[in-house]
């Protein structure tokens, strides 16, 4: 009871912080954040972008673990966790692409321009589409269960062609204000202390929903168990 | 006793890649009998060639965008006729038959060569009726263009054959396929394309050598995890 | 069939949808041997059945296949042949041409005679070269008996052994079982308890649920 206050309150902490902090060009006192070139206010968001993106990642990796545990074992519990760390990975990556395409729209203009990293976190919003929709369309459990951590491992192989491979051939527009190519990072403390404190709000959000969901799923599943495996609904 | 092992390891491995070759022949066969996939798919391609042309006009398009136009062309083809291989099995009760004869290796592998022929056929002819229709198509670097065909349609072969065992499992197939089928082919389209256009400007063969590097990569990434996983979906 | 063969099962359980089909099945068997597999419908029949063909994992237990040579995943289905109501033949070929890819299949040669011989055990050699897309439900049948015994399985399973079988069929049919029973394992999974006397051992899954 008590973590999920101090979640709350932290959570609470980050969005007062990423929107209220005085941006200004240089940064004298310690809640001072500078500007960066190009973006000015706007770069708040990346606060909010940043981690949502990260944590549909962290989801997906999480969902891609489990399946291929539940490949391994068979045990429902499994694919219960598989599955949930793709559900809460789905609503996440949905935000990170808004938000995403927002901060497109301010800094180059259009919502959207197919650089690698926005077609990156597209894709990985379809492959969680195409994950629901597989597993709505199986009805056998077991069979279900295998199926979707198949399809999980697929998406997993070919998503590092995306991450990490295009970036490098094709040319880029994603900004690169923050880290460029020699590797300075142009956040002052603050603003760094904001970020990374946000991040590990949002990591400790998608733990907290992700247990909750699982948990929520093992009650219903052992429950339907006593009861002679009544089908689901 | 090491002879008698490897002896069998040998023996093994000859009927293994004459169960392929069994499976492929049996589905080319089949399919020479009953044409359902050549029609279907020899149909989807005239048609949307005849659309494209119709809808483009006198005007024309940028090649850039002809390039692009082609692979979607094949992206919608393959989907409305590589799923059979698999899918018949389903429908028609053989499914368990197959498994009973033959390891599921080499179903998978002998699948994936029917469907290569199947894709390679369909390129061969969406490329030609594109090639001769649509005039503001031209390809300067052939040498690039025909190793990008190669190197797509195995790419398309893999991803395809994995896909579509996974949806004859399911239940509502036909609109499931390029659904699932679209994330994981993205990369290959996106290189392709890109491939294609480098190809229409006349670039030289070197240049494309990234896209080559990822075409291989990916048909080899794509290929090892299907054979690994696909026991788990073709066996109960 | 030459040598021993056997088969067992042991601790066989099911769950299928969070229900449990059946446990605590086990069965040893070596050549001759002979079983029945019996229950109602939907008690889990051809469900064990597929577990013993390997067709379907259970999700407790195993099956293990001696003597032919488990060792390869040919050698494994080399040992057994199987009939039942879901495994389908290939419609569009003829009878023979079945026959071949079935051997093709399992990466062994073809042996022309042997099948003929067959086809005319099942009564089908006149029609051996038309679809089988074209066969009456009873042809169908003794079609997949020939698909069955092509490459000589010294364990055969039939489940629903007289299913869609005239008078005649159903002679054929008994004829190929008593054959097998020299020296082979043969498992039959029906609801028909008339020639139960006839069996080494039993399977009934009404009882246990």
């Amino acid at each position: 009871m008590g973590l999920r206050i101090f979640l709350g309150l932290w959570l609470s902490a980050v969005i007062i912080f990423g929107f209220s902090l005085p941006m200004v060009a240089q940064p004298q006192h310690w809640y001072d954040l500078p500007i960066i070139p190009g973006l000015a206010e706007k770069a708040r968001i990346i606060f909010f972008h940043v981690p949502t993106a990260w944590l549909s990642v962290l989801a997906f990796l999480s969902s891609l673990f489990y399946a291929v545990r539940y490949l391994r074992k068979k045990e429902p519990i499994d694919d219960i966790k598989s599955a949930s760390s793709a559900g809460i990975g789905f609503l996440f990556c949905f935000l990170a692409t808004v938000t995403g395409a927002i901060w497109a729209k301010f800094s180059w203009g259009t919502y959207w321009n197919w650089d690698p990293r926005q077609t990156s976190i597209f894709v990985l919003l379809l492959i969680y589409g195409a994950y629901f929709a597989l597993r709505s369309a199986v009805e056998v459990e077991e069979k279900r269960a295998s199926l979707s951590a198949v399809y999980a491992i697929i998406g997993g192989v070919t998503m590092p062609f995306f991450m990490f491979i295009m970036p490098r051939i094709l040319a880029s527009l994603h900004p690169e204000p923050l880290l460029n190519a020699q590797g300075k990072v142009h956040m002052n403390t603050m603003m760094l202390i904001v970020f990374l404190a946000s991040l590990a709000g949002f990591t400790a959000l998608y733990y907290w929903m992700w247990s909750l969901h699982v948990r929520a799923e093992r009650i219903h599943y052992q429950r339907s168990q006593i009861h002679g495996g009544a089908s689901r609904d | 006793m090491i002879n008698t092992s490897t002896s069998m390891q040998a023996a093994n491995a000859r009927r293994w890649l004459r169960s392929v070759v069994a499976i492929f022949l049996k589905d080319w066969r089949s399919e020479l009998r009953t044409r359902y996939a050549f029609s279907a798919l020899g149909m989807f391609v005239v048609t949307t060639i005849a659309i494209i042309l119709f809808s483009l006009g006198s005007e024309g398009a940028p090649p850039d965008a002809l390039s692009g136009m082609l692979w979607v062309v094949i992206f919608f083809a393959a989907m409305s006729g590589l799923a059979r291989t698999f899918v018949t099995e389903e429908e028609r009760g053989t499914a368990a038959t197959l498994q009973l004869l033959s390891p599921g290796s080499a179903v998978y592998f002998g699948k994936l060569l029917f469907n290569l022929a199947l894709v390679t056929l369909l390129n061969v002819v969406t490329v030609s009726l594109y090639a001769l229709f649509i005039s503001g198509f031209v390809i300067q670097t052939g040498s690039i263009f025909a190793v990008t065909i190669i190197l797509g349609s195995i790419g398309f072969a893999a991803a395809a054959t994995i896909i579509a065992a996974i949806i004859a499992r399911a239940s509502t197939k036909g609109t499931l396929y390029p659904v699932l089928s679209f994330p994981i082919l993205l990369p290959l389209l996106l290189t392709v394309i890109n491939a294609t256009r480098l190809a229409a400007d006349g670039a030289f063969f070197q240049e494309a050598a990234g896209e080559f590097q990822l075409l291989i990569s990916y048909i080899v990434v794509v290929i090892t995890a299907s054979v690994t996983v696909f026991d788990y979906v073709w066996k109960d | 069939m030459t040598g021993r063969t056997s088969i067992t099962g042991t601790d066989l359980k099911k769950v299928f949808n969070r229900r449990v089909i059946f446990e605590n099945i086990s069965f040893a068997m070596e050549s001759p041997r002979t079983m029945l597999i019996s229950g109602r419908n939907g008690s889990g029949k051809s469900t064990l059945v597929k577990i013993v063909a390997g067709l379907l994992t259970p999700t407790k237990g195993s099956v293990v296949v001696d003597g032919v040579g488990s060792a390869s995943e040919f050698d494994r289905r080399a040992s057994i042949g199987m009939v039942s109501p879901y495994l389908q033949m290939y419609d569009e070929f003829s009878a023979e041409e079945n026959l071949k890819l079935a051997m093709a299949v399992r990466g062994a040669p073809y042996d022309q005679q042997y099948a003929h011989d067959l086809l005319k055990r099942v009564a089908l050699f006149p029609r051996k070269d038309d679809p089988v897309r074209t066969y009456s439900s009873g042809m169908k049948q003794r079609v997949k008996y020939a698909f069955a015994l092509i490459h000589r399985p010294p364990i055969l399973i039939l489940d629903e052994p007289m299913s869609n079988l005239d008078a005649e069929g159903i002679g054929i049919v008994r004829a190929i079982m008593g054959e097998h029973r020299n020296g082979g394992i043969l498992i039959v999974a029906t609801n028909d308890l008339s020639d139960l006397e006839r069996y080494d051992q039993h399977v009934d899954l009404n009882a246990g649920r």
